[in-house]
């Protein structure tokens, strides 16, 4: 159960110990929460006390009388207002006093309950402030966790998504309004940068694809037993017509005879990727060399290549999503942005390690481990 | 004697935008300056001084044309600036030049969403230039 606390501040003694006994024994429970609420309530007789504990204590809600021996509620209520806005004040007023109460709630007292009350409309209260504290602390817990991240990744996935869609739009424009004249030659490279483009926007969304994937965790659906270097050796197959025509070269060496309790096509990926990258941002004539061993029950998976390597900074930002590596070197080289963001959340998935290591101008290793 | 040839920078990493707009301004009889990057731009910000300049928003950072319209207007205050993007107002992303808040801090004379038509963009390079 979670306790909220609770600060009666009142100078009288029977107002204190009978908040204490009515809240001390109620809990309020509602469906969508996972636990019950409990109060614990901590008592002050002054102002000058109040203060005191809430700078020094964890305080949720405070019960505020207003008539006190020294400083006045509104008072308190000022310190509360500037010092921890979080605190939700009920100004506890008499009858009498139904203008105070209104200022009270003008100057950001969240409600308050006339005196003398009964335990019922006591409890009440307690049962609004504190469905007003949960679902505060879950929009706060939403916008943080949930909303930033995905507005942050609505807004890059709409510029990725759309430059293909400008790029193209505008040369089928310029070819529509004939710019470059009437002779269909001359539109040769418009019409292959077009496609080129149409490419790189099919591979975003197969990316996307696997990104939502791994969102769903649907990873349990396809568990089998994996031979890690048969999956290794078909993603190198895929990948080497590439691989020739840079002029690199791709070695396995498996060390681990390692099958995995895993979905395949999650393995595919980690592959496809790695080795693609290697290949992709190597220089011509490069190496790279794919390794598997075994070490205390896990499987390690290495990529090294002999590429342009990346700064520290660089590294850093890696499986962020859509970060892209931009210099001179990778101009020209596709890419979705997506694919070791995809990596990294499928290492999670399995509760493993992804690791890089690189060196500017001198290549890069990425290493995984995966529990076995 | 013939008047000298407008000349317009553009920056934008994305070589087939970046040669379409090319390609548009030299047919409306302007010289063109291009920068593919952040970091070519601002060099070419400290070397020259265009007659007008059209910036992309996300280059190497999500903010490169911000950054770009600054710096020029540091050093030339008085080259108009446009500043297009692809980025769509429907992902909550909504600024323009117009209020004076924005202004305080986009410091671009015109804010575009790309793809836009030819002869629009003409005439609204035309009205930055007075011409």
């Amino acid at each position: 159960m979670k306790k909220l606390n609770v600060l009666v501040v009142d100078d009288e003694p029977g107002i204190r110990s009978g908040v204490s006994r009515i809240l001390n024994n109620f809990t309020v429970s509602y469906p969508f929460m996972d636990a019950d609420i409990g109060f614990n309530v901590i008592e002050a007789e002054t102002g000058e006390k109040a203060i005191d504990i809430i700078d020094s204590e964890q305080i949720e809600i405070v019960l505020l009388d207003n008539k006190l021996p020294g400083i006045q509620g509104t008072d308190v209520l000022d310190f509360i207002n500037k010092n921890k806005p979080d605190i939700l004040v009920m100004m506890i007023t008499s009858y009498a006093s139904l203008e105070l109460a209104i200022k009270a709630t003008n100057i950001g007292a969240h409600d308050f309950i006339p005196k003398p009350f009964t335990p019922q409309e006591l409890k009440s209260s307690l049962e609004n402030v504190s469905k007003h504290l949960f679902l505060r602390g879950m929009t706060k817990k939403m916008n943080k966790e949930g909303k930033e991240i995905r507005y942050q990744f609505l807004s890059v996935l709409s510029h990725e998504l759309k430059a293909p869609l400008n790029a193209i739009d505008g040369y089928l424009r310029m070819m529509q309004n004939k710019e470059a004249g009437e002779n269909i030659e001359d539109y040769q490279q418009m019409i292959e940068r077009s496609l080129n483009r149409i490419k790189g926007m099919r591979n975003l969304i197969m990316d996307l694809l696997d990104l939502t994937k791994i969102r769903l965790e649907k990873k349990t659906e396809r568990l089998e037993n994996v031979k890690i270097k048969n999956v290794a050796q078909n993603a190198i197959e895929s990948i080497n017509p590439y691989a020739i025509q840079k002029d690199v070269n791709i070695s396995l060496t498996d060390e681990s005879n390692c099958e995995l309790n895993a979905d395949p096509s999650d393995i595919e990926i980690i592959f496809n990727n790695l080795i693609s990258n290697a290949v992709k941002y190597n220089k011509d004539g490069g190496k790279v060399e794919v390794k598997l061993e075994m070490n205390n029950n896990k499987l390690l998976i290495s990529v090294t290549d002999t590429g342009i390597g990346m700064t520290n900074e660089e590294t850093k930002k890696l499986f962020n999503e859509f970060f892209r590596v931009k210099s001179e070197q990778t101009k020209h080289i596709t890419g979705s942005g997506l694919g070791l963001s995809i990596v990294k959340g499928i290492v999670d998935l399995y509760h493993g390690e992804i690791k890089v290591e690189s060196k500017t101008g001198e290549g890069s290793t990425f290493s995984i481990i995966l529990p076995m | 004697m013939a008047e000298k040839r407008k000349q317009i920078l553009i920056a934008d990493d994305d070589e087939d935008y970046l040669f379409q707009m090319e390609t548009y301004i030299r047919s409306f009889g302007f010289d063109v300056i291009r920068a593919e990057s952040q970091k070519e731009a601002e060099i070419l910000i400290e070397n020259t001084k265009p007659d007008l300049a059209i910036f992309d928003l996300m280059m190497e950072r999500d903010d490169s044309g911000f950054i770009l319209c600054y710096k020029m207007k540091r050093k030339h205050p008085d080259v108009p600036i446009i500043l297009a993007t692809a980025v769509a107002s429907e992902t909550g992303i909504s600024f323009g030049v117009n209020s004076a808040t924005d202004q305080q801090w986009i410091k671009a004379d015109l804010y575009l969403e790309k793809g836009i038509r030819k002869d629009q963009l003409h005439k609204e390079i035309n009205k930055l230039l007075k011409l």
